[in-house]
């Protein structure tokens, strides 16, 4: 027997094709998936721990500093890398990346008349320790428009990349934050299932709220888990 | 005990290479790249190959914002991760990452070596996720190649019809390059997997 990682929830995943989000429909895949058996090739993944991070990566209030501190609102987000049966997934790697509080981001494709700030990058990382906790400072990232359609804008998000235990835990997901009037209106959101939506956004915590100098937001996030079935050759 | 939920996934958008990618992408100054095309630094052992190909939308067009990763086996087929009971004693780590922003005709690359065979009947083959702005959740694929006679007995392209396998297959272009260009619709729509 071998402990075998279980399906991706297709039901409270978003799909493929999302006609409302319209990159979607031409880039989606539209034949049926092939089911593949969890060989070694599957139940082993990417490997970069404690050591693939360095100084401020976690600290984007930082790790773009030149002459100055970025502006806007400091953030405090930080949770915990969980399992669906609730273990903590330790030593996994977080990419995180966002727009500046103007809603402006570094890359250079981003066109938005927003001001670049000097001082802020927007991309880091941090790994998780032994309870998947895991810890960013930032900004909050402002607003921004895309031209999906008419007067369309992007909620305020942060992006998220995480590798788990294995390559089929691979998760790519966006971070929201909670009374953002724009969710209900952001056809990437609506993409979600229903049930599944709340999962995508932080919560306000006062505990990880740092007294006269930073608001907190608690994100846990959720990989697949692994059920003992026997492995197929 | 009542199971959490699998946290969904949303799209990488247009701006992850900054954060994914920097080095690749310029941004060398602020992030360095935990991965990038160069996979195989060295005195890494193996055949040096390199894989290059393009990611094509449902009308045809190249896309510049795909996000393309693979995770592969060393030259003796065994995975750099504690799951693999063999344990490999060279410092490939065995996964690369390329943005399809930065060369002018949108293609990634990868520098590698040849993966072994991981098990017997296996063919030797490269583990893909792709991703890019207007995907809310990444497919997985493989990349075999053209000349693996290996590719007859094995399980996975067998289970694939017949006339869909050749997406998985890369082609030799001689020299030590191969080629393996991603459709993500059309007749020759590349074969994703649900893994
Ligand atoms: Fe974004």
């Amino acid at each position: 027997m071998t402990e075998l990682f279980n399906p991706r929830d297709w039901s409270g995943q978003p799909g493929y094709i999302a006609p409302d989000y319209k990159s979607t429909p031409l880039r989606g895949p539209t034949k049926p998936l092939i089911p593949l058996p969890q060989t070694l090739s599957e139940l082993t993944g990417p490997v970069y721990g404690q050591e693939s991070v360095t100084g401020q990566d976690a600290d984007l209030t930082r790790n773009g500093r030149r002459n100055g501190e970025p502006l806007g609102e400091r953030i405090i987000v930080a949770g915990r890398v969980l399992d669906e049966d609730g273990r903590p997934v330790p030593n996994t790697l977080l990419e995180i990346w966002q727009a500046n509080a103007a809603g402006r981001y570094i890359h250079q494709t981003d066109q938005h008349d927003a001001p670049i700030d000097p001082n802020f990058f927007g991309g880091g990382r941090c790994v998780t320790n032994a309870d998947g906790a895991y810890r960013f400072m930032s900004v909050k990232p402002g607003a921004y428009p895309w031209p999906n359609h008419h007067n369309a804008w992007r909620p305020n998000h942060i992006h998220f990349s995480l590798f788990g235990p294995s390559f089929v835990t691979r998760l790519v997901t966006q971070m929201y934050f909670p009374g953002d009037p724009l969710l209900a209106l952001d056809p990437i959101f609506l993409a979600t299932p229903a049930e599944t939506r709340d999962l995508l956004i932080a919560q306000f915590s006062l505990d990880l709220t740092e007294p006269n100098y930073a608001l907190g937001y608690a994100f846990d996030i959720v990989l697949r888990g692994r059920t003992a079935t026997p492995m197929e050759a | 005990m009542t199971k959490l939920r699998q946290t969904p996934s949303q799209t990488v958008g247009p701006y992850f290479a900054y954060g994914l990618s920097p080095e690749q992408y310029g941004y060398q100054q602020n992030l360095t790249s935990i991965a990038g095309s160069q996979m195989a630094e060295g005195d890494v052992e193996g055949e040096r190959i390199r894989v290059e190909g393009r990611v094509f939308d449902g009308a045809g067009n190249p896309i510049s914002d795909a996000l393309i990763e693979v995770w592969q086996a060393d030259s003796l087929g065994r995975y750099a991760h504690p799951a693999d009971p063999r344990g490999s004693n060279n410092t490939f780590k065995g996964f690369g990452r390329c943005g399809t922003g930065t060369d002018p005709r949108n293609r990634f690359w990868f520098d590698t070596i040849k993966p072994g065979q991981v098990a017997p009947g296996q063919a030797p083959h490269l583990n893909v996720i792709v991703t890019m702005r207007g995907m809310l959740l990444h497919a997985f694929t493989r990349i075999y190649f053209s000349d693996e006679t290996a590719n007859a007995t094995d399980k996975v392209l067998a289970a694939v019809p017949a006339e869909r396998r050749g997406t998985l297959i890369a082609t030799h272009q001689g020299g030590n390059v191969y080629r393996f260009d991603i459709h993500m619709q059309g007749d020759d729509e590349t074969v994703f997997f649900d893994a």
